[in-house]
C-alpha cells in the first residue's frame, strides 16, 4: 500500500465530492485545448492553402471575401473579370510575374467545386496524380482526393455539374464530365476540388449543348478573325472558340489561350511574383485597384486580418479557460482543505504508524495531482471530441477536413501547467496536513 | 525493552509534569495507573514518541528516542512501537485488512496479506477482513486495532485504556487478548488506565499521582 496508492483510494472513495472539481478543471482544459487544436488546425489549413500566392485579382468585392473564395474555396465569387482586362497579368512576358493562374468558378458537383484553370494549379499545391492523368480536353477533369472518397468518382466516371455551390441547384444536363485522373491528398484544398480546363467552365454556363456540333459547319472561320470579332459579340465568340479548335475539340490549357478569347471571363487570376521584394511587385497590387476595374488582394493580409477578427473572440475564449481553470483549482483546493480537515485523525494515525511528516506532505500533494490529471484527461478527451464534431460540422459546411484526433506537441504543455495547478491547489493543505501536532489530535477525545 | 529516566514534561502555561521512572521488559507487563488529568495520555504520547520528551529520556530497545530525529522517530515508531487508542481511528478508504497492511507499509516493510489475514483469524475477525471499518462493532475495531499495533511485531505495545469502555466479562476478554497477542509477538506491553479492575490481573504496576 504506497502512497500513491493510499491517495488513490482516498480519492475514488468518496468521488461525488470531488466531481465539481474534477468537471471544472476538465472543461477549464478542455477550452483551452480545444482553442489549441482548432487553431491549430485552421492556421495549418490557411496556411497550406497559401500555397506562394502573393495576390489574387479578382472582380471588384470584398477583399476577404475574394480571398476566401479563391484560395480557399470557402465563400462565392465577388464577380467575374473579363479575360481582356486580365489580359496584361495573362501574358507570359509581364516583368513582375512568375505565375499567373487563371480560375474561373461557378459549378459544382454534389458541393465539390468545379474550378476551370491550367495545370499550374495543382502544381502549386504539390498535388501528385495517384491515377490517370490531368485533364486535357474540354470537359475531362482531375478530382482531388477527398472528391473521389466522398463521391465515389472514379476514372472514365461521368457526371453533370450544377450551378453555385449548392447541388440541387438546376443542373447543367447538356455536358457531362468525364473524370480521367485522381489526385493524391495534399491536405490542401486541392483535395476538394474538381479540376477541369477553363473553357469547360464557359462551354457549361454558355449553355449550348449543340455547339459541339455546330463547330463542324464553322470551321471555315480562321484564328485572327475570332481575335477581332470576338469582343463586339459575345454569343460568337463563344461558338468562335468551339469552332477554332473544333476538329480536335480541345483547348490547351495555356494563359496564350485564354488571350485568344478576350470576352470570356474569368473569376480570378492567382498570380505569384518572380520577387517578393521587388519594388514594383509591392505597388503592383495598388496600382491595379487603383487602375483597373479588377481588385487585387494579398492573401497574406487578408488572412492575417481574419486572424485577428478571430483572434479577439479566441482571446476572450482563452481568458475564459483561463479563469475556469483557476476556479476549478480554487475548488479542488477547497475540496482538499476539507477533507484534509475530515481526515485529521486518519493523517495523525498515518503518522503514528511511521509516516514521516513528508510522506503526509506528499499524500495530500498527490491526491491534487491524481486530480489534476483526471480533469486533464477529461478536458482532453471533451476537447478532441468536440473537435471531431466541428470538424463533422465544418466538413458539411465547408468540405474543410479537420480531424480531432490529432494531437499536438502543445498538449504536454497543457498536461505540464494541469500538474502544477493540481500541486498549487494541494499544496496548502499538504503544509498544513504535514504540519499537524498529531499528540494534540490524538489527545482530543 | 522500554524504560524511561526522570522524565518531565510542562505545557506551556502550567507547571511541569514529573514522571515516575518505568521499566518494562519484552513479554512483561506494565499497568500504569492513574486518575483523569494526571497525564497519562501525556505519558503513552512521550513513550510512543508522538510528543518529544523535553527533559530525561525515553529509552526502546537501544535507542534513546529524544536523541532522534522528527522523521526518524516517525520511522522508529512505526517498526517498534504499537500503540492501541483509547478511541481507535482508522483510514477510511480502506478495509480491514488493508488498514492492517498500511501499517506494515508505512513501516517500511513489505506487506504480507497472509500473515496479516492470519492475525486476523487469531484474534477472531478473520471473516472481516475485506469489510468497511464503519460497519464493525466497537469490539471489532479495537481488534483491527490490535491487530494492527502488533502486526510488525513491535518491541512495544502502549495500550491507551483499552478496557474502560467495558463491561467486566469484555474488560477480562481484551486484557487476555492484549496478553496473549504481546506474548506472541515479543513485547513488552505498557498499558495506560485508571480502569482498577486491571489491577487485580497485573501485579507489575505504577501509579501516577497529581504533582
Amino acid at each position: 500500500m504506497s502512497i500513491l496508492q493510499l491517495a488513490w483510494r482516498n480519492i475514488i472513495k468518496n468521488p461525488l465530492n470531488l466531481l465539481m472539481s474534477i468537471i471544472l478543471f476538465g472543461l477549464g482544459v478542455g477550452l483551452i485545448s480545444f482553442l489549441l487544436l482548432f487553431n491549430h488546425q485552421l492556421k495549418d489549413k490557411f496556411d497550406k492553402n497559401l500555397a506562394e500566392i502573393d495576390l489574387v485579382v479578382g472582380a471588384k468585392g470584398s477583399p476577404l471575401q475574394m480571398i476566401l473564395c479563391n484560395m480557399y474555396h470557402v465563400d462565392n465569387p465577388t464577380g467575374n473579370i473579363p479575360i481582356k482586362n486580365a489580359a496584361p497579368l495573362l501574358k507570359d512576358l509581364h516583368p513582375l510575374i512568375k505565375k499567373a493562374i487563371p480560375l474561373s468558378l461557378g459549378d459544382n458537383f454534389k458541393t465539390y467545386r468545379i474550378v476551370g484553370t491550367n495545370h499550374d494549379f495543382p502544381a502549386l499545391y504539390e498535388a501528385k496524380l495517384n491515377e490517370g492523368k490531368l485533364w486535357a480536353k474540354d470537359f475531362e477533369v482531375t478530382i482531388g482526393k477527398s472528391v473521389a472518397e466522398e463521391t465515389g468518382l472514379k476514372l472514365g466516371d461521368k457526371f453533370v455539374s450544377s450551378h453555385g455551390f449548392n447541388a440541387d441547384d438546376h443542373a447543367h444536363d447538356e455536358q457531362s464530365f468525364v473524370v480521367v485522373g485522381i489526385l493524391e491528398g495534399t491536405g490542401a484544398v486541392v483535395d476538394q476540388l474538381i479540376l477541369t480546363n477553363t473553357a469547360s467552365i464557359w462551354l457549361v454556363h454558355a449553355g449550348h449543348g449543340d455547339e459541339a456540333e455546330d463547330n463542324a459547319s464553322e470551321d471555315n472561320h480562321n484564328h485572327e478573325a475570332e481575335g477581332h470579332e470576338g469582343h463586339a459579340h459575345e454569343e460568337q465568340a463563344q461558338t468562335e472558340d468551339n469552332h477554332e479548335h473544333g476538329d480536335s475539340h480541345q483547348h490547351d490549357n495555356s494563359n496564350a489561350d485564354l488571350l485568344h478569347h478576350q470576352d470570356q471571363e474569368i473569376t480570378s487570376v492567382l498570380i505569384q511574383y518572380k520577387s517578393r521584394t521587388n519594388f514594383q511587385a509591392l505597388n503592383f497590387g495598388r496600382n491595379i485597384n487603383e487602375n483597373t476595374e479588377m481588385q487585387a488582394a494579398s492573401p497574406a493580409i487578408e488572412i492575417n486580418r481574419l486572424y485577428n477578427m478571430i483572434g479577439v473572440g479566441t482571446e476572450a475564449l482563452r481568458w475564459l479557460a483561463i479563469l475556469i481553470a483557476m476556479v476549478s483549482a480554487l475548488s479542488i483546493f477547497i475540496s482538499l482543505f476539507k477533507s484534509m480537515r475530515a481526515r485529521k485523525y486518519e493523517l495523525a494515525i498515518i503518522r503514528v504508524l511511521g509516516a514521516g511528516r513528508i510522506k503526509v506532505f506528499m499524500l495530500i500533494i498527490l491526491e491534487g495531482l491524481i486530480l489534476a490529471i483526471i480533469g486533464f484527461l477529461i478536458g482532453t478527451a471533451l476537447s478532441h471530441i468536440g473537435m471531431e464534431l466541428v470538424a463533422k460540422y465544418l466538413k458539411a459546411d465547408f468540405r474543410y477536413s479537420f480531424t480531432g484526433w490529432k494531437f499536438l506537441d502543445e498538449e504536454w504543455w497543457v498536461l505540464g501547467v494541469s500538474l502544477i495547478l493540481g500541486i498549487i491547489a494541494s499544496i496548502i493543505p499538504a503544509i498544513q496536513a504535514a504540519n499537524t501536532d498529531i499528540n494534540k489530535t490524538l489527545s482530543q477525545k | 525493552m522500554i524504560a524511561t529516566k526522570d522524565v518531565k514534561y510542562k505545557y506551556p502555561g502550567s507547571t511541569p509534569i514529573v514522571f515516575p521512572d518505568i521499566q518494562c521488559k519484552a513479554n512483561d507487563i506494565l499497568l500504569i495507573l492513574g486518575t483523569s488529568g494526571v497525564g497519562k495520555t501525556t505519558l503513552l504520547h512521550l513513550l510512543g514518541g508522538i510528543l518529544s520528551v523535553q527533559q530525561g529520556s525515553v529509552i526502546i530497545g537501544d535507542r534513546e528516542l529524544n536523541k532522534l530525529s522528527g522523521a526518524a522517530t516517525d520511522q522508529f515508531r512505526g517498526q517498534n512501537i504499537g500503540i492501541i487508542f483509547q478511541q481507535n481511528h482508522f483510514v477510511d478508504a480502506l478495509n480491514v485488512i488493508e488498514n492492517v497492511m498500511l501499517a506494515q507499509s508505512l513501516a517500511g516493510k513489505t506487506t504480507d496479506k497472509k500473515a496479516a489475514q492470519s492475525l486476523l483469524e487469531r484474534l477472531n475477525i478473520g471473516h472481516k477482513a475485506n469489510q468497511h471499518i464503519k460497519d464493525l462493532s466497537h469490539g471489532e475495531k479495537q481488534r483491527v486495532a490490535i491487530a494492527r499495533a502488533i502486526i510488525n511485531q513491535p518491541k512495544v505495545i502502549l495500550a491507551d485504556e483499552p478496557t474502560s469502555a467495558l463491561d467486566d466479562i469484555n474488560c477480562d476478554e481484551v486484557l487476555k487478548l492484549l496478553k496473549e497477542q504481546a506474548k506472541a509477538a515479543g513485547s513488552a506491553l505498557v498499558i495506560v488506565t485508571h480502569d482498577t479492575r486491571l489491577k487485580d490481573n497485573i501485579t507489575n504496576h505504577v501509579i501516577l499521582h497529581s504533582s
